[in-house]
């Protein structure tokens, strides 16, 4: 009976720990993040997970002419400095943070609406003997209300 | 002292055979709930001529190398509404999805596509400085919500929150964004990713039932409204691509078909774009995407997308 409590708190464990680092991961967006878009006013979308070091990920979306957006893309503090470009439907890097001090926003408009893509690095750590940090990477995106 | 350590527990896991099944049952566990995660991992010098965005859309989304996570974003409700208002829409209370059909959604497929749909419409009450119709809205938001189950999103104090700032603009459009993404997060962390989409598409549906509706049939060629409905071409794309995802449920499948369906008709739309050049203002530290863009749309093919909008509408609103 012992083993099966036992069993039953190791698997509430597992299953909660991930659970748990989302929430995190959620609190993370939503208090740290979300203050980087400020004049702009958060679109409401939730686009963040936990990557370790050395792992991408990408993001598509359609931006309209006419309005003015923020991209913030942010990482955890225990996380190296997030890379991240902005790439036109013809792979046409169109703005890299890196070429601007890893600035975690970036400001623009269009004259004509277009599909982009957002791609996004958590750069591998320096000393690869040690195990990879992992942590939270959220990717939100800010309006102007006119 | 590591050795020790797993020798001994080798030892441990050999001397119980309920050990080892708990192992497998932790490794099942384990396995669903990385499935579940929402982690999607997949495999797979311009000119000046002018690009067909179609070629483009569907290469674009499919081009995905290595990469641990994969986010289609599409436009929210919020921002679905401030589209619509800086395309020189008037307010219409009439074109909105009444609050009293907010007790006929029973579903997880209902209440999902008119949470979307409610939020739509509050963000778009809000924009006009619609005070009563905005309390309204958010309380059917709220409504939906809770019927999903989804925890605090909306509560008591939102709605309060609400009435205390109903004159300050920028208040409310935080408090729309912030219960959204109470929402959308909850859900994603609930591994209810399905869901999430659903409600997504029934913002965007609800988007562009009310731009379709807006539109002076008159004067097509220099209505605003159409070519914001003329690029949702764009982000249909995305929408095929984000309820891809969760196709296994049958909410999605459903939902998956009126999709395509209107798409077939956004596929005739074309648009053409030149290369983009980033160009940075100085002073402002605001970057320009300088591209112009052509695209058509007869006045038969205006009817047929906005017939189709109407009774996908229709249909999730009932």
């Amino acid at each position: 009976m012992k083993r099966i409590i036992y069993l039953f708190i190791i698997s509430l464990v597992l299953v909660l720990v991930p659970l748990n680092a989302n929430a995190q991961c959620k609190g993370f967006a939503k208090k740290i993040c979300r203050m980087e878009l400020v004049p702009y006013i958060h679109d409401g979308n939730y686009h963040a997970a936990i990557l370790l070091e050395g792992e991408e990920a990408e993001l598509y979306k359609t931006f309209y002419s006419g309005q003015e957006y923020r991209i913030a893309i942010c990482g955890s503090d225990n996380l190296p400095e997030i890379e991240f470009t902005i790439m036109d439907a013809n792979k046409n890097v169109l703005y890299s943070n890196k070429d601007n001090d890893y600035a975690r926003v970036w400001d623009f408009n269009l004259e004509s609406s277009q599909q982009l893509k957002i791609a996004v690095t958590v750069p591998p750590g320096g000393n690869e003997a040690e195990e990879p940090e992992s942590g939270c990477v959220a990717i939100m995106f800010g309006l102007k209300v006119k | 002292m590591r050795n020790i350590f797993k020798n001994h527990l080798l030892m441990k896991i050999n001397s119980f055979p309920m050990f080892r099944y708990g192992l497998l049952l932790l490794a099942a566990i384990m396995f669903m709930a990385s499935c579940s995660s929402g982690g999607k991992g997949k495999t797979g010098e311009p000119e000046e001529v002018v690009v067909d965005i179609s070629q483009i859309d569907s290469d674009f989304l499919d081009d995905i190398g290595e990469v641990k996570k994969i986010f289609y974003s599409l436009p929210s409700p919020l921002e679905t509404a401030m589209m619509i208002r800086s395309a020189g829409a008037v307010y219409n209370e009439d074109l909105l999805n009444s609050i009293d059909n907010a007790s006929n959604y029973t579903t997880t497929k209902s209440m999902a596509l008119n949470l979307g749909s409610y939020t739509c419409d509050l963000s778009f009450a809000s924009l006009y400085d619609q005070t009563e119709a905005s309390i309204n809205y958010m309380n059917a938001a709220k409504k939906m919500a809770d019927g999903l189950g989804i925890l605090d999103a909306i509560n008591d104090e939102t709605i309060q929150r609400l009435e205390e700032n109903i004159n300050n603009r920028d208040i409310i459009m935080e408090i729309i964004s912030d219960t959204f993404m109470n929402s959308s997060s909850y859900l994603q962390e609930n591994n209810r990713a399905n869901v999430a989409a659903i409600v997504l598409v029934g913002g965007w549906i609800e988007g562009l039932f009310l731009a379709t509706q807006m539109v002076d049939e008159d004067s097509l060629d220099s209505s605003k409204l159409v070519n914001r409905i003329m690029d949702q071409k764009m982000s249909l794309e995305i929408v095929v691509k984000l309820l891809e995802e969760s196709k296994d449920s049958p909410d999605v499948i459903s939902v998956m078909e009126d999709v395509q369906n209107l798409k077939a008709s956004f596929d005739k739309v074309t648009i053409t774009t030149t290369p983009i050049e980033a160009e940075l203002d100085e002073e402002t530290n605001v970057t320009v995407l300088k591209s112009q863009t052509q695209s058509s749309l007869t006045p038969a093919l205006f009817k047929e997308i906005r017939d189709k909008v109407v009774v996908i509408r229709n249909k999730y609103i009932s």
